[in-house]
């Protein structure tokens, strides 16, 4: 594997369309429940916990080579809100499309064949790490990576946060990101013996909620 | 009005036809950026009025916040609904047409697929400042939009929406006397800036307004169609 090619596949300007989504910050901050660093931490924490978890164990089985089309019914199965289903694979079109570009290889177009209007980011971005030839592991710590950031970028736009305290935030949950890599990897182990019920499920109910309403603001900066 | 400059032509820009299942080219994409308020939307909604009738047209606009300027050509019924697509830019108008065009490209697309055929795209940039741009990767060919209103030193200032466009349109004429616009100086100023890159001087708004930019573009679908025959 090549550490640059991890780098490459989690930084914030690799261009697949998450620039555009807050992962929920938006209503958060719109709440009055994210209003400084201290409080983005709390959030980004319980992202990452839950569904940052899920995500990273579905990017690190789709890293082992492990069926992705079943990986993405069981990320569908681990989604309730019918409108973070929709991002998340409006998103995963996004990803396939800039991937399939920096990273070709016939997993991908595979993946992109079976599911034209997107298979869930996690899944795509798993494969991904598998077409640049990186491990589970590091597929894991990119999701873990991308559940955090995403909310940081948006709360600095939102908030007009400070952006050296914001990476701070992020920086100091690299202990979280690499242990919920590890658990998620651990997970993906498993599918071989366990199928998908050996991925976690845990979930974060208020962001399922709040997603849904923020589906049907007239007047908001990010698309989800 | 005053259309400046015969056209370069520019055919070596475009990149390679990208046939469709069917063996179709794929319809011109031509990106509208320029500053909030200098009439981006109104000219999109007067090339759909002057253009719709020969050809088959849809809309992609890029909202900062809201979805205003679609359903300002919604409510203006330039277009059939399924024509018009809103792109969210998540605060950031000039990520979404030039660093990471993915959300814009995915509602091209989408709108390939639904319209069939397809012969042109426009593709709505949110109101921006004066370096914002659009990708190749998105766009065929860039219109800039600036108005005399924004204030006469523009074209002077430059940048390289003012100075690399494909097509820079300075709108509003109409009011450059009301609010001290001096179009000989917006005229030259233009010219010096971009070389042979043409430049208009109009108001979209009045009659037949919109007509020289219709023209380029007509112009520009005849480049197209031939390069991929």
């Amino acid at each position: 594997m090549s550490p640059l090619s991890l780098l490459i596949l989690g930084d914030g300007r690799f261009p697949s369309g998450g620039h555009a989504h807050s992962g929920g910050a938006e209503t958060a901050i719109a709440a009055g429940r994210v209003h400084d660093a201290a409080t983005l931490r709390d959030f980004c924490q319980g992202r990452l916990h839950t569904t940052g978890l899920v995500a990273a164990a579905l990017a690190a089985g789709a890293a082992t080579g492990y069926d992705p089309l079943s990986l993405d019914e069981a990320a569908d199965a681990r989604t309730p809100s019918p409108a973070l289903r929709r991002v998340a694979r409006r998103l995963g079109r996004q990803l396939m499309r800039a991937v399939r570009v920096t990273w070709p290889g016939p997993e991908l177009d595979d993946l992109a064949a079976a599911r034209p209007g997107g298979a869930h980011q996690p899944v795509v971005l798993g494969v991904a790490a598998r077409m640049a030839a990186l491990t589970p592991y590091d597929a894991a710590q990119a999701a873990a990576y991308d559940s955090v950031c995403g909310p940081v970028t948006a709360a600095i736009r939102l908030l007009g946060l400070d952006p050296f305290q914001a990476t701070a935030v992020t920086a100091g949950l690299c202990g979280d990101m690499e242990h919920v890599a590890s658990q998620a990897a651990g997970h993906a182990a498993r599918l071989p013996a366990e199928g998908v019920d050996a991925l976690p499920a845990t979930s974060a109910p208020l962001l399922e909620i709040t997603a849904e309403q923020h589906a049907t603001w007239p007047v908001r900066l990010f698309a989800s | 009005m005053h259309l400046h400059h015969t056209d370069p032509v520019r055919a070596e820009i475009i990149p390679p036809a990208a046939a469709r299942s069917g063996g179709r080219p794929r319809p011109l994409r031509v990106g509208l950026g320029g500053p909030v308020g200098s009439g981006k939307t109104a000219t999109v909604a007067a090339l759909c009025r002057r253009l719709r009738d020969t050809v088959s047209i849809a809309v992609v606009t890029n909202d900062i916040y809201t979805r205003e300027d679609a359903e300002a050509l919604l409510r203006q019924a330039v277009l059939a609904p399924e024509r018009i697509t809103a792109v969210e830019t998540g605060a950031c108008p000039h990520t979404a047409i030039r660093d990471d065009i993915s959300a814009n490209l995915e509602a091209v697309e989408d709108l390939q697929e639904r319209l069939d055929p397809l012969d042109l795209v426009l593709i709505e940039s949110g109101g921006d400042n004066l370096t914002a741009t659009f990708s190749k990767g998105l766009v065929d060919h860039q219109i800039f939009v600036i108005d005399t209103a924004g204030g006469d030193d523009i074209p002077r200032k430059g940048g390289p929406g003012v100075t690399a466009a494909d097509l820079l349109v300075i709108n509003k004429t109409d009011l450059a006397p009301h609010v001290g616009a001096d179009l000989d100086a917006m005229r030259r100023d233009a010219e010096a800036a971009r070389g042979p890159l043409p430049t208009v001087l109009t108001s979209v708004k009045d009659d037949h307004g919109v007509d020289p930019i219709a023209d380029w573009i007509s112009r520009r679908l005849a480049e197209h169609t031939a390069v991929r025959s």
